[in-house]
Order: C-alpha cells, then sequence, then structure tokens
C-alpha cells in the first residue's frame, strides 16, 4: 500500500515496514522515527547504518548479532530504540522486519 | 573401499544410515555413524513427559537398535573435524577418514547463555523441557504444585520445535483444569516475537487459542538475565515478569564438536545450501536436521524430508553428477492444543500454514490449522511412525518431500 511521509509517495507493508528500500532517505527516516516518537541522535544514525549495511550484505539480522557486533550492545539498542528495538530500528531504517525467527 | 561417515545418530543421522545403507554398499562402499551416545530419545516425548501423558520408557530405546547390521556404529566421542584433511578426530586419538561426511549432530540447549538462568533455582523453579532430566524434574514438581505463576517462555530464535512451548502452554492449561486447580494457575506465554508464532495465519489462530485458554501473551521480550532471588525474569528494557515456575526454552546451539572444528556461525550451525543440503564451505560436506543453518524449521518432519532429498544428492554426488536443489524447506507439525485435540500445520520456505485438508486435498482425514480429534489421534500415532517407519527410512505413504499446495486455502501467490 501507498503512504505520504516527508511530502514523498513510499510503499510500506500491512505492518509498516517499506516494501523498496530504494524510496528511502535521511528525511523519510527521520519522519520515520517521528512516527514512533523518537528524534534520531547520531548515535541512532550509526546503528541504523549499520543496520542497513548488514541487509545490504544478506546478513541476517538478530538482537543477538547487533550485541556481538562492535556497534553497539543490547542495552544501549534498547535505551535508542524502547521496547521493541530491531523492530522499531528495521521500520525507520526502510528495510525488511527480520525473519530471524522460523 | 571408499568411506562414508556419519556423525551423530539422532533422528537424522539414524535415517541417513538406512537410507544410504540401501545404496551404498561394500565392497566398494563402508557407512560409519559416530555417536557418543546409547540411548535414542524421541524427543517429541519429552513434551508429554511433564504432564504425566508419557513414562520415561515411552520416548527411550536403545540407538544400536535403529542402526541397520551393515553400517559400523561407532560408539565414541569425537574430538574435531578437519574438513580440509577429510578427517575426524577421536578423542581416544584414532581418526576416521573419509570422502563423503553427513554433519548430523543436532542442537541443544545453552542455559549458560543467559545471566542467571543455571543459577540457584535451575531445576527448582526455573526449568526446560527440552532435555530429559529437565523433562522429568518438572514434572515431579508439577505433581504436586499448589498453583501460582507459570511462566512459559522463549529466550531466543531459532529454536528446535518453535511450536513446542505453545503446546507447553495449552497441555498445562489442560493439565490443570483435569486436576480441578485452573483457577489457582495464572499461565503466561512470553516470547521474543512479536506474536504467538512467526508466520501470520497460525499467529491469528493460536493467539485466539491462547485468548480462549486464559492464557496471557507477553510479546517483544528478549531476556536480559534470571533473577533467583526475586524470582522474575527481566528483558533488556527493563521489563520484569514474576514467576513462581518458570519453564523457558534456553537458547538453542549446534554441538560443541562444530565451534571446534570451526565450521559453524556464532550458533555452531553449519553454513548450508538450503536446497541441496551440501555445506557451503566443503563440497564432500553434507549438513542435515537441527545442525545446518538453513532457514527451515528444526524438527524431525524436516529432518524426514530432507533425508529423502539428500539421498539422492549423495548418490548423485559420488557418481559426479550435480546436484538437485530440490529442498523446498517442507515441515509438518501437529500442535497440541490440550483437551485432547490438535492442529496440523504443513508449511516451507515459501507458503506459510493456511487451512486445509491433509494429506488427500479435498477429504483429510486430518484439517490443517483447525482444532481436531483427529490430529491429536495423528500426533498420538507420530510416536508409533517415528519408532517403525520413520527412522528406518520408510516413505511414509501419501506425504512428498516437497510440499503440495493442494486442499490449501491461500489468498494467492505467497510470499513469506
Amino acid at each position: 500500500m501507498e503512504k505520504v511521509i516527508a511530502g514523498k509517495t513510499i510503499h510500506v507493508n500491512e505492518e509498516g515496514f517499506m516494501t523498496d528500500f530504494k524510496e528511502w532517505d535521511n528525511t523519510i527516516g527521520e519522519a520515520l522515527a517521528a512516527e514512533n516518537e523518537l528524534s534520531l541522535s547520531p548515535r541512532h544514525w550509526e546503528v541504523l547504518t549499520y543496520l542497513q549495511n548488514e541487509w545490504k550484505n544478506e546478513v541476517p539480522l538478530s538482537i543477538r548479532k547487533i550485541g556481538k557486533s562492535g556497534v553497539v550492545d543490547i542495552k544501549e539498542f534498547y535505551q535508542l530504540f524502547p521496547k521493541a528495538p530491531l523492530k522499531t530500528a528495521t521500520k525507520i531504517a526502510g528495510i525488511p522486519k527480520p525473519a530471524s525467527c522460523i | 573401499m571408499k568411506h562414508l561417515v556419519i556423525l551423530g545418530a539422532g533422528t537424522a543421522g539414524t535415517m541417513m544410515a538406512n537410507h544410504l545403507s540401501h545404496h551404498l554398499k561394500r565392497p566398494e562402499w563402508r557407512i560409519s555413524i559416530i555417536d557418543e551416545r546409547t540411548e535414542h530419545h524421541y524427543q517429541p516425548g519429552y513434551l508429554f513427559l511433564p504432564f504425566d501423558i508419557y513414562e520415561p520408557e515411552d520416548i527411550i530405546k536403545s540407538i544400536d537398535e535403529f542402526i541397520p547390521k551393515t553400517v559400523d556404529l561407532i560408539q565414541a566421542s569425537i574430538d574435531r573435524v578437519v574438513p580440509e584433511e577429510n578427517k575426524v578426530l577421536m578423542a581416544d586419538g584414532s581418526v576416521e577418514v573419509y570422502d563423503v561426511l553427513i554433519v548430523a549432530t543436532g542442537a541443544k540447549i545453552a542455559p549458560e547463555e543467559t545471566e542467571g538462568m543455571k543459577g540457584s533455582e535451575w531445576h527448582k523453579s526455573v526449568f526446560d523441557f527440552y532435555t530429559f532430566e529437565g523433562a522429568l524434574n518438572l514434572r515431579n514438581k508439577l505433581r504436586d504444585w499448589k498453583g501460582g505463576k507459570l511462566v512459559v517462555h522463549i529466550t531466543e530464535m531459532p529454536i528446535k520445535c518453535p511450536v513446542a512451548p505453545l503446546e507447553f502452554a495449552f497441555l498445562a492449561d489442560s493439565y490443570f483444569k483435569n486436576k480441578h486447580m485452573r483457577d489457582k494457575v495464572e499461565i503466561t506465554y512470553v516470547t521474543p516475537l512479536s506474536g504467538a508464532f512467526t508466520k501470520p495465519k497460525a499467529t491469528a489462530t493460536l493467539e485466539h487459542l491462547l485468548e480462549e485458554k486464559h492464557i496471557n501473551i507477553e510479546g517483544d521480550f528478549a531476556i536480559e538475565q534470571v533473577d533467583n532471588e526475586n524470582k522474575q525474569i527481566i528483558d533488556y528494557g527493563g521489563r520484569a515478569i514474576p514467576f513462581d515456575i518458570l519453564v523457558t526454552v534456553p537458547t538453542n546451539k549446534g554441538d560443541a564438536v562444530i565451534e571446534r572444528s570451526g565450521m559453524g556461525d556464532d550458533l555452531n550451525y553449519v553454513p548450508t545450501h538450503k536446497a541441496t543440503l551440501q555445506s557451503k564451505n566443503h563440497k564432500n560436506v553434507f549438513v542435515l536436521g537441527d545442525a545446518s543453518n538453513i532457514p527451515a524449521s528444526k524438527a524431525g518432519s524436516v529432518a524426514h524430508f530432507e533425508a529423502e532429498i539428500l539421498t539422492e544428492n549423495i548418490l548423485r554426488y559420488v557418481k559426479g553428477e550435480p546436484l538437485k536443489e530440490e529442498f523446498d524447506g517442507h515441515a509438518n507439525c501437529f500442535i497440541e492444543t490440550g483437551g485432547g485435540k490438535a492442529l496440523l500445520i504443513d508449511f516451507n520456505y515459501t507458503h506459510e500454514p493456511v487451512e486445509g485438508t491433509f494429506p488427500f486435498p479435498g477429504v483429510g482425514p486430518l484439517r490443517l490449522l483447525k482444532e481436531s480429534r483427529m490430529n491429536h489421534m495423528g500426533k498420538l500415532a507420530f510416536r508409533w511412525v517415528y519408532w517403525h517407519m520413520l527412522l528406518k527410512g520408510t516413505h511414509i505413504p501419501f506425504v512428498s518431500p516437497t510440499m503440495s499446495t493442494s486442499g490449501k486455502k491461500y489468498d494467492k501467490a505467497e510470499t513469506v
């Protein structure tokens, strides 16, 4: 389905995850963050960029891997993106919800 | 004489020994299977042990009973594999040199991965039911428990048999009802997932069942520690859930021998091609069952379907023919829902579980994603099928290794 955000049209699935990463840019990231009641600090951006790179390299994302990444530990990941950090962070980053779950 | 070595005589390894013994024969081939254990456990039975539905003797038999006489069973421990040299180094210093290696070393629980899990309350008020000891200790605890907060918990995915903790919650509801003490027990289901299961349609059905049985669900819970003193589990966000009995599924990991051999990922699972089951790093190494990192469920039914396809691929490999990219992630699982009923789900890499009939389209007799008594009978009958057909590699009639889409209610072309 289509959604208008930050003056642009993007495509999202039923859960609000973007379905085409090419449509994503920093202003959309900021607007998606605002929808989740977050304002993005440089630390947030470091984590988001890391997640996007891992996804581009087809590395499956999981809380465990992020905790061992050296980019952020799990405690801080929760502080940056409270409640369900992996879900919230991937949504803001414009990448699919991780399928670390079978 | 060429040598094919299978590591692990559990469900997957035993099935491969049986399949291959019909094809790779002396004097050209010798087949060995290595496992230090002497008992073969019917792991699905662990679910029934805590509720006094099965007795220990229902789920334990001797390993050698299921290994064909033409296969050498080596009951000794493995130090490590050196895949670059095609060698298995045994703990006693002996060496097995192989032409083809099948890794079927499975997965096991690793409670030590979570702070406090294996602490002072371990097997006192904190239990697993993925080991025989855990399930038995839990049975003894439940037998004279007076009630309180029962928390059923998954640490992180992936785990063996991802539906087992849900089944545990459903069976607990039934068990306490039968003991006329359901009103004294509060059951909470805690999961790192956002909902009850990983696929949307099955999640909707299962969450409805949880609600119907008054089981609370707490999602998105990534555990940081078990607080033994205050009897609660705490997640990284600081959320705390109190318990009187915690039934947890700890982190699952591949066998330590995979780590010692440097063949695994961060959870000791062997990187494996998901359609051929060939190891990604070594052409003469194949992986099946829970030991691989393929994105399929870690379940006996998956190992069974894999074994049929892997047998063909190993025969192709030894003849120098290209491998078939045939495995589709097919899984078929009964889900006990309590009160003598069960659900059945059938799915693969690309198709989520939906409603329908199984195995005959439009006929059944089993119903997919719907509770029925027939499905429950199917689950109980499965123990017989396991010991008498599955382990021996006998093809289960009418059930193909790749999934069939007939008789199922898909909305549209599915991609999950």
